[in-house]
């Protein structure tokens, strides 16, 4: 950790979705946080609730199917649930912008992607059309799209998967943002541009100093990129730690599962090793004990009674297991 | 593009003659006689037929129709039957108040219904949608006549804020020629607003959950821009479309509203034809209403250029 105060805090963030068949618990206490300029990893399987996590630090989630009952998410000493849309508005694609998994369907079909990047600077630069759209050239640049001069007034369907997601991240970072959020920046892409594109992020973000908190199901990915990584199950963290560590020891039952699972590119293309047995839990009913214990090969009785606390192991070395570090 | 236009040009011929055919047959095999009619109450049958023969309806069914179609192909609309004028002229004569109605109609019903229709998605659930929708409902049900005389009675006859009918030439001032279609045009075209308010609804909900419009937000993207500049351009094709096929709503409303509003245009000119058989006249407007109807379609099909990049001709 470094001693700087951190660009962003959440702290126990709770937020559930209220359908017809009850209530889903999608993000159910979850904290960490991020000092500036640094890159966090958040992994876990599908369905875990690591979007939610990030569409809440946007307030970005459907308004009438979900609502942030808990916690707080303090960015540079604001806690931005407290804030008013307009405030918050200020804030998103500006202070802290996003790139989402599926490029595409992100990009809006009927605007240029000229138009598309030089909005943001528009509202939060107050900069004039012809201004925005010189600078979605640049950006455009930045990206390493060829011919941006030419492209910047071509359509998203003119652009495959992976130039898609090199104009999403050109949007974001138009305005020089403190903090991005990467949800699956790659999870859609092909194999082979998958690794281009994520350097392609992390050498930009560097260049700007934003911190990043990248999102994935593939700790593969979390080992190359990030220093710290948060794993999540369930609606929770179930570990956190430095990534070396992490790597070297891990406590966390799920975690051991993940490791084992990362598919080894040099061996076999696309089959995973080892899927962890089992299915995530349905959110919607709580579940007293820890929500891994049905897929636990070291559960006891213990663990179906009462749900363990993330506890520190020592170092900053953090798991929520009854059996931590149990081999 | 160019191309394209001429062939779906040339696809519409065989669908004009088919109306063409139907119209003719529809006319002529109403009952009812116009050479009666001409000849008035008192007339023997000897002058009936006589007539029939100068007009050539003594003719069989087949030949009267080779006669008026090939006319027709060569521009000819015809001659009324009773008035020594030629079907075209007649028309253009009238062509003012349609063509006024209509646009006065189409503007109040597209831009309301399309304003209602983004508010109803916007706040889906909620009071204002169920009350949009409602009205939508209502405006979809209720007849012509009916929205047509009670609107008079309210805003006429009642508040007498506007005229009960007629019509004035816009050359006669601005205001005076809008006065009067001010509520004909809502009665014309609230069936017309509330199908394209739901279109508009149904397609910007759909449009308001797909992820381009979460990537707007995360922009900073405010409410108006979110609505009108992300979403609503990408449901113009769908609403665009119904704009296109109600205008057959219009069409067969711009009768009923002539007659209750005491307007002279086309809508009139075909009822007085309809009521003294005068079959050119009744043939004629049904032909042009149906190129109408067409033409706009193919307007329609080519404004997607316009609204999505993606389609090309
Ligand atoms: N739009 C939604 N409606 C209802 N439930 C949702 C919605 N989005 C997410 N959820 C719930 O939240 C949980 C976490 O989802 P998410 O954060 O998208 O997972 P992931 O970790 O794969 O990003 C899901 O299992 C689901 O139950
Ligand atoms: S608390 Fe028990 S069930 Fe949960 S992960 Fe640890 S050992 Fe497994
Ligand atoms: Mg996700």
């Amino acid at each position: 950790m470094t001693e700087t105060a951190p660009i962003l805090e959440v702290l126990d963030l709770r937020t559930h979705f209220f359908t017809q068949d009850g209530v889903t618990r999608a993000v159910d206490g979850v904290s960490f946080s991020l000092a500036p300029g640094e890159t966090l990893g958040i992994v876990g399987e599908s369905g875990c609730g690591k979007s939610v996590t990030a569409l809440s630090i946007l307030r970005l989630l459907p308004p009438k199917l979900s609502r942030i009952v808990g916690g707080r998410v303090v960015f540079e000493g604001t806690d931005l649930l407290t804030l008013h849309e307009p405030a918050m508005r200020e804030i998103r694609g500006n202070r802290i912008a996003m790139i989402f998994q599926e490029p595409m369907t992100s990009l809006n079909p009927v605007l240029t992607i000229g138009e598309q990047i030089a909005e943001a600077v528009r509202i939060h630069q107050g900069a004039s059309r012809k201004e925005a759209l010189a600078r979605a050239v640049e950006m455009l640049k930045l990206v390493r799209i060829p011919d941006a001069e030419r492209r910047v007034g071509d359509y998203p369907h003119q652009f495959s998967g992976g130039m898609r997601q090199r104009v999403m991240i050109a949007m974001a970072l138009s305005c020089n943002p403190k903090l991005l959020l990467a949800d699956e920046p790659t999870t859609a892409l092909d194999v082979t541009v998958q690794k281009q594109i994520l350097r392609l992020m992390l050498e930009l973000k560097e260049r700007i100093g934003s911190a990043v908190i990248l999102i994935t199901h593939d700790l593969g990915v979390i080992a190359e990129t990030a220093k710290r990584v948060v794993v999540m199950y369930a609606g929770r963290v179930v570990e956190q730690a430095e990534v070396t560590a992490l790597f070297d020891a891990p406590l966390h039952p799920y975690t051991r599962g993940l490791m084992a699972s990362i598919p080894r590119l040099k061996h076999n293309r696309t089959r995973r090793l080892a899927e962890i047995p089992g299915i995530v839990p349905d959110l919607r009913t709580p579940i007293p004990g820890c929500a891994f214990a049905p897929r636990c090969p070291l559960a006891t009785d213990r663990c179906r009674e009462a749900a363990p606390s993330l506890d520190d192991h020592g170092g900053g070395h953090f798991a929520a297991c009854w059996e931590a570090g149990r081999a | 593009m160019i191309a394209y236009i001429i062939r779906r040009l040339l696809a519409t011929i065989p669908v004009m003659l088919l109306v063409a055919v139907i119209v003719f047959l529809l006319v002529h095999l109403a009952p009812g006689d116009p050479a009666s009619v001409i000849a008035g109450d008192n007339a023997t049958s000897d002058q009936i037929a006589a007539i029939r023969a100068t007009l050539g309806l003594d003719r069989p069914l087949w030949e009267q129709f080779a006669i008026w179609i090939w006319r027709v192909l060569q521009g000819d609309l015809g001659q009324s039957l009773f008035w020594n004028r030629g079907v075209a002229e007649l028309i253009l004569q009238r062509a003012e108040p349609t063509v006024s109605l209509a646009i006065t109609t189409l503007i109040f019903a597209v831009s309301i219904a399309i304003g209602l229709g983004v508010l109803a998605a916007w706040k889906a659930g909620s009071g204002i949608d169920r009350s949009v929708m409602g009205l939508a409902v209502a405006g979809f049900s209720v007849p012509v006549f009916v929205v047509g005389y009670l609107l008079v009675y309210l805003f006429a006859i009642e508040l007498r804020w506007l005229p009960v009918q007629g019509y004035r030439p816009i050359a006669q001032g601005f205001w005076p020629w809008l006065e009067r279609l001010i509520l004909p045009s809502v009665a014309l075209g609230l069936a017309y607003l509330a199908l394209i308010a739901r279109i508009t609804r149904t397609t910007m909900l759909e449009i308001l959950s797909e992820d381009y419009i979460r990537t707007a937000q995360a922009k900073g993207v405010a409410t108006r821009p979110m609505l009108f500049r992300h979403a609503l351009k990408n449901a113009a094709v769908p609403i665009v479309t119904v704009v296109g096929i109600g205008v057959a709503l219009l069409i067969s409303g711009v009768v009923i509203t002539e007659t209750v509003f005491n307007i002279p245009g086309i809508g009139r000119l075909v009822v007085d034809a309809i009521t003294r058989r005068d079959y050119p006249i009744i043939q004629g407007v049904m032909l042009v209403f149906s190129a109408i109807y067409v033409l706009v379609n193919l307007a329609v099909d080519l404004s997607y250029t316009l609204f999505d990049p993606r389609v090309r001709y």
